[in-house]
């Protein structure tokens, strides 16, 4: 077995394990509670992948997670643990409403294309903020990106129940509309919005430029050793505020897609927790943005089959956050058999 | 943009099909259904948050399991929908796969654009929203608005917190300043002056429904400043019920029963009736009648009501409390009657002015009454 094989392979075979022994831990709590398992992980399978309805169902809730997760995933490679995903898709969110509402009545395409620069720009400066603040100033990342969160979420209600406020909106108060015409419309004749298109590209986009390009290798070797990146020369500072630009817009991007495709305008729905369960995806795919996609189709199905299992069996909400909490605490706990298991090393050669 | 003009072109075809058919379907068999009593009725429930959350959902929960527990309904719900997507996604599942007639997404953030996306796209289902102003000139017709006068038990709840007090300084912790919570904050505030006039309510806004620990800040910098008598209006009051009963203070409470939170200091509260709306609603669809769009209702509708007195409670309060009810229910008590002065000095209604209940006026109130302290700026 080559090198290239066995870590291939490896990476396949312990998350499929690791989901495996999850979903037996799962099926001895759901018979805990009462409920038969088989039917129960049977219902989940439904709700999520068994009909091509439950496949809509289960992409529309993938989409903004494969943005929320780069987010975490790009700081992560550099070695930074960001979990500002929220306030950068709040932030991108609301500029491009603003944005859209500004422009309203040019073409929709130059209206489209200036939203999703303003997202990319302001959630991508959002998160560079505390690339910035760790570089300079040795704030701590995860505290800083919290903390952003918060005051993200303060200004959007500020300006939607203050000057952005379209009076019309009695109860739910959102901002003006940023018009009909300027919406991103669904994929062909299917449920599933274009947001599902920006997901896919731009997470195979950015595992090119993470794996496949010199700037992407030199992530990797600050993120593995700082002190070696800053004694042969690598633009650290630079390198950090870069990677965590293009975080932040991915999830700005996240943002631009619920105002455009969605809502239609920005209101406090836009802080629907998106950017916390994109961190849970960004773990789950070890930071690797092509293992996003199908951890996050993985996520957005569980979310997805929810219904299903409230309705079909009488079992609360929570049901599906235990299954998701299960898999995360598996998964990270076989990190720890990466390398360790024989099978999947190559035999020692020695070319002496 | 060629291609997506194409795509234009393709699924508006697409959708005259399905108009057309849809139309053929309703010419061969629409007539009956519409009039035929309906042997099973589906209703499909919607709540933002937990069904178990001692405040809004909870109510609606309540009402769903009573109007479950007829033979002929089959209620289904989800709880935790958040207001995006994701909603469009339940409530067009609750039609394939459970065939509901009849769905109640009960947060004010699923109605526009939500629920009026997808009413468009299944006429035959009616969408019933709680709280929302349907509007015959904007909206489709198979979406209604159903919604209680809940300011009339808030008004006795201001009675009796009114007795109460003993600093003459109440607390009112609120989500954010829209019409339906100022004209809450108002009323609690009417009530409790029409006891003592030199009465003050002191309102914060913590900015969402659910911010369970900006609330219990709210609630103990209120006990602090000497205010002995806190009632809110966020999605679950517990947290606000139960900060009040550790404070030593009295508390009223919101949207369901909070009593056995706060044995001690808890006073009465307002409550919602959702079992009396939902049960009406079922036995219009049974026989086949025509569903109203708009339907309002206080305590003599028996749509809202006022929790049980506690312990607390002095034998005059509730005495002048339901003097006042029972005024409520003739239909002689009028909350908003002039003169009445908002908390800048400005006259909003002047003497002689009076706005009842079912006064379209009083659902975009934009002003705090005389006595409040605070801004709608949040």
């Amino acid at each position: 077995m080559t090198r290239e094989l066995g870590k291939l392979l490896e990476s396949i075979a312990i998350p499929v394990v690791a989901l495996l022994v999850s979903l037996f831990l799962f099926s001895v709590f759901v018979s805990f509670s009462g409920a038969n398992a088989f039917e129960v992980l049977g219902g989940i399978y439904r709700g999520a992948f068994g009909s091509w309805f439950s496949w809509q169902n289960t992409l529309v809730r993938a989409a903004p997670l494969m943005l929320t997760a780069l987010c975490t995933a790009l700081p992560a490679r550099i070695g930074l643990i960001v979990i500002g995903g929220e306030g950068a898709m709040v932030i991108g969110g609301l500029f491009a409403a603003l944005t859209g509402i500004y422009l309203d009545g040019l073409n929709p395409l130059l209206v489209i294309s200036c939203m999703t620069l303003a997202g990319v720009i302001t959630g991508g400066s959002w998160v560079a903020a505390m690339g910035a603040l760790k570089h300079y100033r040795n704030v701590n990342e995860t505290i800083s990106s919290l903390l952003l969160n918060y005051i993200a979420i303060a200004i959007l209600s500020f300006l939607v129940l203050g000057i952005l406020r379209d009076p019309a909106t009695l109860n739910n108060p959102s901002s003006y509309p940023i018009g009909e015409a300027n919406m991103i419309g669904d994929i062909g004749d299917t449920s599933i919005h274009g947001g599902l298109l920006f997901g896919l590209a731009i997470c195979i986009g950015l595992w090119f430029l993470m794996r496949r390009t010199i700037y992407g290798f030199a992530v990797d070797i600050v993120g593995g050793n700082i002190r070696a990146a800053q004694i042969s020369g690598l633009p650290v500072g630079k390198l950090i505020i870069l990677t965590c630009f293009l975080g932040g817009a991915a999830a700005g991007i996240a943002g631009v897609i619920e105002v455009a495709a969605v809502h239609g305008r920005a209101n406090l729905s836009l802080n629907a927790g998106y950017g916390y369960a994109g961190i849970l995806v960004a773990f789950l795919a070890r930071h690797n943005p092509i293992a996003i996609i199908p951890v996050a189709i993985l996520l957005g199905g569980i979310r997805a089959s929810s219904g299903l299992l409230q309705r079909s069996f009488d079992l609360p909400d929570a049901t599906t956050l235990v299954l998701q909490g299960i898999i995360f605490i598996v998964i990270l706990a076989s990190e720890a058999l990466y390398g360790r298991i024989k099978w999947f090393q190559p035999k020692v050669t020695s070319n002496a | 943009m060629g291609k997506e003009n194409i795509n234009k072109v393709r699924r508006s075809v697409l959708k005259a099909l399905a108009a057309a058919g849809a139309v053929s379907v309703l010419g061969g068999m629409g007539a009956s259904s519409a009039l035929a009593a309906i042997s099973k009725v589906k209703m499909g429930f919607i709540y933002v948050g937990p069904r178990d959350d001692y405040g809004y959902n909870q109510s609606h929960f309540e009402g769903k399991t009573s109007v479950a527990s007829m033979k002929w309904v089959k209620a289904v719900d989800e709880e935790n929908v958040p207001e995006t997507i994701e909603v469009v996604k339940t409530m067009e599942s609750m039609i394939n796969l459970d065939g509901v007639q009849v769905l109640f997404p009960t947060s004010f953030g699923y109605f526009d654009p939500h629920i009026l996306k997808v009413a468009k796209k299944y006429p035959d289902v009616t969408f019933l929203h709680c709280g929302g102003l349907w509007d015959a000139k904007k909206h489709p017709k198979n979406v209604g608005s159903y919604f209680g006068y809940i300011d009339e038990p808030v008004y006795l709840s201001g009675v009796i917190a009114g007795h109460m007090s003993k600093t003459g300084k109440l607390g009112y912790i609120a989500a954010i300043p829209i019409p339906q919570v100022l004209r809450n904050i108002n009323s609690f505030t009417l009530g409790a002056r029409s006891v003592n006039p030199d009465i003050t309510t002191n309102v914060v806004f913590t900015g969402g429904w659910a911010n369970p620990v900006k609330e219990a800040e709210a609630a103990n910098s209120m006990a602090d400043q000497g205010i002995d008598v806190l009632t809110c209006h966020v999605d679950s009051p517990k947290v606000v019920v139960q900060t009040a009963e550790k404070r030593g203070i009295f508390s009223c409470g919101y949207h369901t029963n909070q009593s056995v939170l706060a044995p001690k200091g808890f006073l009465t509260g307002a409550e919602w009736n959702w079992s009396k709306v939902y049960s009406d609603y079922a036995d219009m669809i049974k026989n086949g009648k025509k569903i109203p769009n708009l339907v309002r209702g206080g305590l003599k509708e028996g749509l809202v009501k006022s929790s049980p007195y506690g312990k607390a409670v002095t034998k005059k309060a509730k005495a002048d409390a339901e003097v006042v009810r029972k005024k409520f229910m003739d239909g002689s008590m009028i909350v908003y009657k002039g003169p009445i002065k908002d908390n800048t000095g400005k006259t909003v209604i002047p003497a002689g002015k009076e706005y009842t209940q079912t006064d379209i006026w009083l659902e975009s109130m934009n002003w705090l009454v005389e006595g409040v302290i605070g801004t709608t700026k949040g």
